[in-house]
């Protein structure tokens, strides 16, 4: 590396609240060559957004740069005057955030915001060829037609690559990547990442990407630093660390995440235990509280950033022995005793035939005068399921899938159009006022959002005991009792019982959450996007603590998630959604090895694997999700299916296929065409152990 | 971006009024305004035993007295006491202006609680009627109403309810048209609660701190229409010693006994602006840090 374009030294900031300095940042020092791909991780509150802000000297009001050192392409940030600084953003340095949307004037279209953002400016005639250009580099099929619409025409995929274009419409010197594909399905992510990756492959443009995931800086970075708790932990060839991580946070990360074709029936996920630091730090290494390896020095002395050979660096006091194998830097592992349920004999839950929903679409008065029927978007359109007593069942699609919707027409959140749903043989009423008690005890759902699914102005014991009194019927004086027992089935102290959701974290909230289901002690459980908005450490401990908690009651889930690693890893069957239909359903092994649906083939291909190396299949959905107002004919997926026909899959219906192993897809091409087309997705020999 | 501050969490942990007094402290204002507020009502309360004199008594011998220390404020061209008359007059206006206040936030807030969470017809009829009221400004409002239902002070009382009601509403509903569609109601939903018990238990304490600063911000502007009505000879009839029947009976001889007009006029200025320091403090305490 002879000259970096992006060179920080012991950077050091803090941010003031309520007259009190906390330190965001401590000591960090990284550097970035021209061409890099940087990768930047860490979990909420590690301070990489803070890092990437202060590079650009973008901090919040109450956020500064305490000391420290920040070069980009030789110029000294720090003392930059403000019309200098202008300059600076205008041309060296461009941030692609997290959401989108909020970065574009909704009143200017597209290709004027574009032409502002060229850099160095060039005349009309020039500058609307650069759009269109732009527009074209970054996958645009119809530039002109881009270039003259409003953000809010685009969809979100559209929209991330239109702020790309413009932050490469400079030839900036640093790009810094916030999370840019998080609020992305998995599906647009993929591709997403696909052209982030060859648009930077050409360029001599240094690249911060800041990521929580773990997946998509494999893909897509040369080097990777690990924040925690605002310091740098490991810094690392993305090779290196993830075939070797030194420090054990690195190591407590990676294991977080369950692998693809990992079972809950043998080996629980590692989570890492406790929390992030807050405002008073350990005395010594700030992971040590959290650490399975730490010794008495870890607690005493803060350990230095070590340099154990050349491109590497870590900080840990017991990196050699971890080097050398003489440490094992991973959480203890828990194994499974669980007594399988026999598969034949089991009692169905919940059963639903053929069910519908659909929505007016709001008519215009010119429509209403013109006596025009209203439109109807079909989101759910006719499913059939079941699922088994102690048995969970995964429900993954793309956004506007009308997964959702499906659920909240099983627990009566919204009333169902058409078809029947049976609880335990009991025919369920579509409205909630209209079911009864009974039904409402064996049947509760777990909500997305862990900050809305609490009142913030009830207490935790306030809203534990609700469910408790009415559902479960316990009297008064039991509900104490009550209230701790739930506290401690989620594995909180009955200290919480008295807190106010402000007062917790994510997974606390969480947790608030799932005990409130549980009060009931209901037969099925509906998890709606449930651990998707946790950090992945505290995300591991929840899918533990579910499947745990599904062993000691035997109740059932229905567990819908974006997330295909989380849902294989939980579910003992899983159904495809696209479009208000099932395409596949099987068991999830079954499921996860060809022949697949092609939607499901796409789906498992898009998934950014914890390898660097991981050799996996490239099939990358074209287009948006066709919209359920005007579903496609015959095949809802042939307008956007990798294996398309012909002429059949337009018109026709497709046949429900099943397998020997009882797996059914819904496709036209034969099981037999499909397998050998497809490939595995994944190796499943993972270690064990 | 999460800064993690565990310093906020016991902050959040001190019961309401010692917030109170933290936020006092922070901002001088809002303490000005309340002590304003807590100093009218003392008056109110104590009112006859306060005043010197009595409120309508007219000692002709002693009209026109500029303020001394025998009266403190002097006296009008009756020969009446000015302090005792805007001591007296405090009960009169802060309770007319209380209570018409009160039935309005009531009535808005349940209205608009009920409506706006069950939606539909209901919710449209209801709202498209309050809209029609909001259209007329509130003293054109009072005006039309007075002149149908004839002066008094319950006709005074009526019409602060009925000019208030939509306001209240409209702030009611804006936060439960939000508060509704979180997870949280829809968990209660699933528990299967009452109507009732999601609108009170679950929904209005999200309500509470908007509600609370809009009732204090319609108190002030209800002692500014009960003043008003008085000034314009609609309201509170003479001789009761009402602050805006005050100054309009003041206003023709300003020239002779500017007095009896300023300091009717300086307390109704005084007690709308202590009331609104105290709902900007009032604003900043009750809101629950995110």
């Amino acid at each position: 590396m002879t000259t970096a374009a992006l060179k920080i030294s012991d950077l050091n900031v803090s941010y003031q609240q309520e007259g009190r300095w906390f330190d965001a940042l401590r000591g960090v020092s990284l550097q970035i060559a021209p061409g890099q791909t940087y990768g930047l991780v860490g979990e909420s509150g590690s301070g990489k957004s803070t890092l990437a802000l202060s590079v650009i000297r973008f901090l919040s009001e109450n956020g500064r740069v305490r000391s420290g050192k920040i070069e980009l392409a030789g110029r000294d940030v720090m003392s930059l005057t403000d019309a200098e600084l202008r300059e600076f953003w205008r041309k060296c340095v461009k941030l692609v955030p997290q959401n989108p949307l909020p970065s574009l004037n909704p009143s200017l279209r597209i290709g004027r915001q574009l032409r502002e953002a060229i850099y160095p400016p060039l005349n009309a005639a020039g500058a609307n060829l650069k759009v269109l250009e732009l527009l074209e580099s970054v996958g645009m099929a119809d530039p002109k037609r881009i270039a003259r619409a409003y953000p809010h025409q685009l969809s979100g995929g559209m929209q991330q690559r239109v702020v790309i274009a413009m932050a490469l419409a400079s030839e900036p010197d640093l790009l810094i990547l916030d999370e840019p594909t998080t609020n992305l399905d998995v599906t647009t992510e993929a591709t997403i990442l696909d052209l982030i990756r060859d648009l930077i492959k050409d360029r001599n443009t240094a690249v911060l990407y800041v990521s929580h995931s773990l997946g998509v800086v494999a893909q897509i970075c040369d080097r990777v630093a690990v924040l925690y708790g605002g310091e740098l932990v490991e810094d690392a060839d993305v090779l290196k660390l993830y075939r070797k991580p030194l420090h054990p946070y690195t190591q407590g990360l990676l294991d977080s995440v369950p692998r693809i074709g990992q079972d809950k029936t043998k080996l629980q996920l590692r989570p890492i235990p406790g929390q992030i630091p807050g405002a008073e730090l350990p005395s010594g290494c700030i992971f040590a509280p959290r650490c399975p390896l730490a010794i008495e020095i870890c607690r005493s002395e803060r350990p230095k950033l070590e340099l154990p050979w050349a491109g590497r660096r870590v900080r840990c006091h017991r990196w050699q022995e971890i080097a050398d194998n003489q440490a094992d830097p991973r959480q203890p592992l828990k194994f499974v005793t669980a007594s399988e349920v026999p598969n034949a004999e089991v009692e169905t839950v919940l059963k639903l035939s053929e069910v519908k929903k659909r929505f007016a679409v709001q008519r215009s008065l010119s429509q209403v005068l013109r006596q025009e029927a209203a439109k109807q978007v079909r989101a759910v359109d006719g499913i059939d399921l079941s699922i088994g007593r102690g048995k969970t069942l995964g429900l993954v699609g793309e956004s506007g899938s009308g997964k959702s919707t499906l659920a909240r027409c099983i627990v009566g959140l919204v009333p169902r159009s058409e078809g029947d749903i049976s609880l335990l043989d009991i025919p369920l009423a579509r409205t909630l006022s209209a079911r009864d008690k009974t039904v409402l005890r064996s049947l509760q759902m777990v909500l997305q959002s862990p900050d809305e699914a609490l009142n913030p102005y009830l207490r935790v014991d306030q809203t534990l005991r609700r469910p408790l009194q009415r559902l479960a019927g316990l009297k008064r004086q039991e509900l104490d009792q009550a209230v701790v027992n739930l506290l401690k089935a989620v594995k909180l102290s009955p200290s919480y019982a008295e807190r106010l959701p402000g007062q917790l974290s994510g997974g606390e909230k969480q947790r608030v959450s799932i005990a409130r289901a549980f009060a009931s002690q209901p037969d099925l459980l509906l998890f709606d996007e449930s651990v998707s908005a946790l950090d992945v450490s505290v995300q591991a401990a929840i899918v533990n603590l579910l499947s745990e908690l599904q062993q000691e009651h035997q109740s059932s889930y229905l567990f819908i998630s974006h997330d295909l690693s989380v849902v294989s890893y939980l579910a003992d069957e899983i159904a495809v959604m696209y479009l208000g239909v099932i395409t596949e359903i099987g068991k999830t092994q079954d499921v996860l090895k060809p022949p697949y649906h092609p939607y499901t083939e796409a789906l498992l291909s898009a998934i950014p694997l914890i390898d660097p190396e991981a050799a996996q299949e490239h099939i990358r959905l074209v287009g948006e999700v066709p919209s359920p107002v005007n579903l496609p004919t015959g095949c809802r997926f042939h307008t956007r299916c990798p294996r398309f026909l012909g002429k059949i899959c337009g018109t026709t219906e497709p046949p429900w296929q099943e397998d020997e192993s009882g797996k059914r897809i819904n496709c036209h091409i034969p099981l037999s065409e499909l397998k050998t087309l497809q490939k595995q997705a994944f190796n499943f020999d993972h270690e064990e152990v | 971006m999460a800064v993690i501050t565990p310093g906020d969490a016991s902050a959040r942990r001190q019961s309401p009024p010692l917030r109170l007094l933290a936020a006092r402290k922070a901002r001088p204002a809002s303490a000005v305004g309340t002590s304003i507020v807590v100093v009218f009502l003392l008056v109110a309360v104590l009112g006859p035993a306060l005043a010197p004199y009595s409120a309508t008594e007219q000692v002709f011998s002693e009209a026109r007295q500029a303020p001394t220390f025998s009266h403190l404020f002097g006296t009008d061209r009756l020969g009446r006491d000015v302090f005792s008359r805007v001591v007296i007059g405090a009960r009169d206006i802060l309770s007319l202006a209380g209570l018409g206040t009160a039935l309005a936030v009531f009535i808005g807030l349940v209205s608009g609680l009920l409506s706006s969470y069950i939606g539909g017809w209901f919710e449209e009829l209801l709202f498209r009627f309050y809209d029609s009221l909001l259209a007329m400004p509130a003293l054109l409002l009072a005006l039309l109403l007075l002149g149908t239902l004839g002066p008094s002070r319950n006709s005074v009382l009526f019409v602060i309810t009925i000019a208030y009601i939509p306001i209240v509403a409209r702030v009611v509903r804006s936060v439960v048209l939000d508060t509704k569609t979180k997870d949280f109601v829809a968990a209660a939903r699933m528990q299967g609660e009452s109507l009732p018990y999601i609108l009170f238990r679950e929904i209005l304490p999200s309500v509470l701190p908007a509600l609370a600063v809009e009732a204090a911000l319609r108190f002030s502007y209800a002692i500014f229409l009960v003043a008003s009505l008085g000034f314009l000879g609609v309201g509170v009839q003479p001789p009761n010693p009402d602050w805006g029947l005050m100054v309009s009976e003041a206003r023709t001889y300003v020239s002779l006994t500017p007095w009896a007009l300023y300091f009717p006029a300086a307390a109704i200025s005084l007690l709308i602006i202590g009331i609104n320091l105290m709902a900007d403090g009032l604003k900043r305490v009750l809101q629950l840090e995110s």
